[in-house]
């Protein structure tokens, strides 16, 4: 059976990578469907034939569509993205670095948000309809209903204006120790959890009352198992799967879409450095950034499927 | 076809570089004599001595990860920030509007403003251990002036003939005369740099009191202090740290928290309610910036003086500088020019709102009572469709329909403004009128966005230009000014202040209308407390 596993995991692992591929094809069609040609849209008004000529030939444009597809994409697999047109800066080294850091905060705010909304969502099934189910849902709704840039301001003024007790700009370098960086960044990573909070816990509790209602669970419940046993024992992990669907989903977000925070909070991540290109019409970092968040993005969700996979019980319990 | 592409690309980037920042300031008046003289030394009342040490901490808006250390690419406020820390330009406007010798210790003219000798400072460092030299100041200037340059100043170098090296002095040869010349070769990207900087424009070499240490772009920019700097007086920190803060909110928190010391562009909205908050102030400095609504003169129904005339009459100014400036600024009066300018003529009458006149002028204009579209877009100017809205409502009383029709923020500079015949718009300011004039009100102009075409006006804006006696001089301005308030497209209701704040340990602060924060000089000058 293990044998039919692992096919299962090598052919969503196959999907992901034919996607990514798909993906590339359009990024890399979508930037060149902007209006006019790129080397146009760089030089802008100071364009000249002679320089529209000139930055045609560097840029190879003046080579067909596939072709210059195809060497984007060899130049990529070895890991070469190009340089920035508007600075004139290596794109891998500039993203190394925006990556690296929105990855930080990214996976401290998954490692305090995913712990503590499972957590939350047992207590809120454990207490169904009592006060600590009440009042977690409370907390965690109203926190997704407030803006991040909302969240974000409530959080400086009283936190780092008032109380002193975080700094308001979330700025890192490589002289600082692990402790000051957490420091640093202890208010987007403070908001980050409380945007995602609510959504995972919300869909863990769901999940389990779902499972709770099954057959098997009234038996348990009927052997006198204690209900907190019950929950943890026999209804989570028959959950996992859609709990880990939206927890990637969650996660997915924490790399792609914390652009506000990262203004507001002024940590440079790749968020405001895609903006900041884009509005350049800066065409392969824009290429680049969009092909890395697309991968994320696949990657988490191809983890999330074989996680599912791997926790299907009837995967995992063959009759 | 070259000079014209060099021209748009000047003001390409001076139009979006120099956002709501003038060049040059609160002149009074401009003196050739002191030019000639060798200008006036730095000599600002400093209450005390100051103090060496500490690292100044600056929150700074209007920064973007795709900028570079190259002066001659310096587009935002950030850039502009940096290369006046790094490096040092011939000459420095000082707040009252006269020349401060910095890597040129003196200025001389021929009788005909043709020819200009620039003499060039002894045992100045670059920060890569070379020492100054006249060469490199040609080289700088070529750099940016020659046919491939990029650089923000080319309009300015546009008008010289020929420049050479003669023993330690730098000659410029001027194509036709130019009294402002000394004035122009303050502008700040025109740092000098070693061999021009040709060899790396990126490496941010200069002669500044501080040496670029970290450069990340759009995040943070870390200076430390030269060793070698030539002048005692300035540049009291160990280090200067910039953080880039774009979001505005944020930077008001930065400065009340303590993590910075300086911010720039405070909000009019919250500048009343920051400068409550404890252990700041926050200063407002009148500038050359200003907010327009421009018309196409040689655009129906524009092309009718009468209907441009009602248009004016039909604005209220007051009303504008209350509530799109919360009182941070001044009331404009249809010419690009205020008091900041040297050779400002302030007896002109005040034109102001008046129903009566507009109603009267829009009967005599026979306009078909069609509406008017105004085009405007939140990033023409801050409250840009807000003021739109005021302005509608009081030519609504005036009689004249307005209909406002909003234009998104992408694209507006390339396919709103200076295409469509009305529309909003901000103009930075330049270092005298002269250019102010040449750039957006000679007929021949590439950003002549009202469509102007005045032969009188030209012909006194090159006379101006090569007159050397100051009272002429502004006479002529002076005549210029009343032939385009009257018959021009351009509706100046307003000129904005600049907006900073600052922790109360930040000590020498200067009042300089010139750009934002002290003109860029707030590292150099400032000490803390």
């Amino acid at each position: 059976m293990n044998a039919y596993i692992a096919k299962l995991v090598a052919q969503r692992i196959a999907l992901g990578l034919l996607l990514i591929f798909l993906v590339s094809i359009m990024i890399f069609l979508g930037t060149q469907i902007l209006p006019g040609d790129v080397a146009q849209a760089i030089l802008g008004q100071t364009a000249t034939p002679e320089s529209l000529a000139n930055l045609r030939e560097e840029l190879g444009l003046n080579a067909s569509a596939t072709e210059r597809y195809f060497s984007w994409l060899t130049g990529i697999l070895h890991g070469d993205l190009g340089t920035s047109l508007s600075n004139g800066r290596d794109i891998a080294s500039a993203i190394s670095e925006r990556l690296g850091n929105t990855l930080f905060l990214a996976s401290w705010a998954a490692l305090i948000s995913v712990p503590l909304a499972i957590i939350l969502g047992l207590v809120s099934v454990l207490y169904r309809g009592r006060w600590p189910d009440k009042v977690i849902s409370a907390a965690t709704l109203s926190a997704i209903s407030v803006p991040e840039f909302m969240m974000s301001y409530i959080l400086m003024y009283y936190v780092a204006v008032q109380l002193g007790w975080a700094p308001s700009v979330a700025m890192l370098n490589d002289r600082m120790s692990l402790l000051e960086k957490l420091h640093a960044i202890s208010l987007p990573i403070a908001v980050l959890v409380m945007v995602v909070l609510a959504h995972m816990m919300r869909m863990t509790r769901a999940a389990l009352l779902n499972v709770m209602q099954s057959a098997y669970i009234e038996t348990a419940e009927l052997k006198g198992i204690r209900r907190s046993a019950v929950i943890w024992r026999h209804a989570f992990p028959n959950s996992i799967a859609p709990i880990v669907n939206v927890v990637m989903l969650n996660m997915a977000y924490l790399v792609v879409g914390v652009v506000v925070v990262e203004v507001v909070f002024v940590y440079p991540g790749m968020g405001q450095y895609l903006v900041d290109h884009v509005s350049k019409r800066d065409v392969p970092v824009v290429q680049a950034c969009g092909l890395i968040f697309a991968a994320v993005y696949i990657f988490l969700n191809m983890v999330a499927d074989i996680v599912s996979i791997l926790a299907n019980p009837r995967l995992r319990h063959p009759k | 076809m070259t000079n014209q592409t060099k021209t748009s690309t000047y003001q390409r980037f001076s139009r979006k570089g120099l956002s709501r920042r003038s060049l040059l300031g609160r002149a009074s008046v401009l003196g050739l004599g002191a030019l000639i003289g060798g200008g006036v030394p730095f000599s600002a009342a400093l209450a005390q001595e100051p103090v060496k040490g500490g690292i100044l901490k600056m929150g700074l808006g209007g920064g973007e990860s795709t900028e570079s250390l190259d002066p001659a690419m310096a587009l935002v406020q950030v850039a502009f920030h940096t290369t006046r820390t790094f490096g040092e330009t011939l000459l420095d406007v000082n707040p009252d509007g006269s020349l401060d010798m910095r890597l040129a210790t003196d200025v001389s003219s021929s009788p005909d403003a043709m020819t200009w000798t620039f003499a060039i400072r002894e045992g100045v460092k670059f920060h890569d251990g070379s020492e100054l030299t006249a060469e490199d100041v040609l080289e700088t200037m070529r750099r940016h002036s020659d046919e491939d340059s990029q650089s923000g100043a080319l309009g300015i170098m546009k008008g010289i003939k020929d420049m050479r090296v003669e023993g330690g002095n730098f000659i410029v040869e001027l194509a036709e005369a130019n009294a402002d010349l000394p004035y122009l070769m303050s502008d700040y990207h025109l740092v000098i740099q070693p061999n021009g900087g040709r060899d790396n424009p990126g490496a941010g070499i200069g002669t500044g009191p501080y040496r670029v240490v970290e450069a990340e772009p759009g995040v943070r920019y870390t200076f430390e202090k030269f060793a070698d700097y030539w002048d005692d007086s300035r540049g009291h920190f160990d280090g200067v740290e910039f953080a880039v803060i774009n979001d505005a909110t944020a930077r008001n928190a930065a400065l009340q928290s303590g993590q910075v010391h300086i911010i720039n562009q405070v909000a009019p909205k919250v500048a009343g309610l920051l400068g409550r908050a404890p252990g700041l102030e926050v200063k407002s400095v009148a500038g050359r910036g200003h907010y327009v609504f421009i018309m196409h003169c040689d655009t129906a129904p524009f092309d009718n003086a009468d209907l441009r005339m009602a248009l004016k009459y039909a604005i209220n100014r007051e009303e504008m500088v209350d509530k799109i400036l919360q009182g941070y600024g001044s009331v404009g009066n249809d010419i690009p020019i205020n008091a900041s300018y040297p050779l400002f003529d302030d007896t002109r009458p005040q034109r102001a709102y008046d129903p009566e006149l507009a109603k009267e002028f829009y009967e005599k204009s026979g306009h078909d009572g069609s509406p008017i579209v105004l085009r405007v877009a939140e990033g023409a100017f801050p409250g840009a469709v807000d003021a739109a809205q005021l302005f509608q409502e009081s030519a609504r009383a005036c009689g004249i329909p307005l209909e406002i029709s909003r234009e998104p923020d992408d694209g507006y500079w390339s396919d709103v403004w200076n295409v469509e015949p009305f529309c909003a718009s901000y103009w930075s300011g330049r270092p005298v009128q002269d250019q102010m004039y040449a750039t957006a009100y000679l007929s021949t102009a590439d950003w002549n966005d009202t469509r102007f075409d005045n032969a009188e006006f030209d012909a006194k804006l090159v006379e101006a230009r090569a007159e050397l006696d100051q009272e002429k001089r502004k006479q002529l301005y002076r005549e210029m000014a009343d032939i385009l308030a009257d018959e021009g497209g351009l509706i100046c209701p307003m000129f904005n202040d600049f907006i900073e704040g600052v922790s109360d340990q930040i000590q020498g602060w200067e009042e300089s209308g010139v750009l934002e924060v002290m003109n860029g000089l707030a590292p150099h000058k400032c000490w803390l407390a």
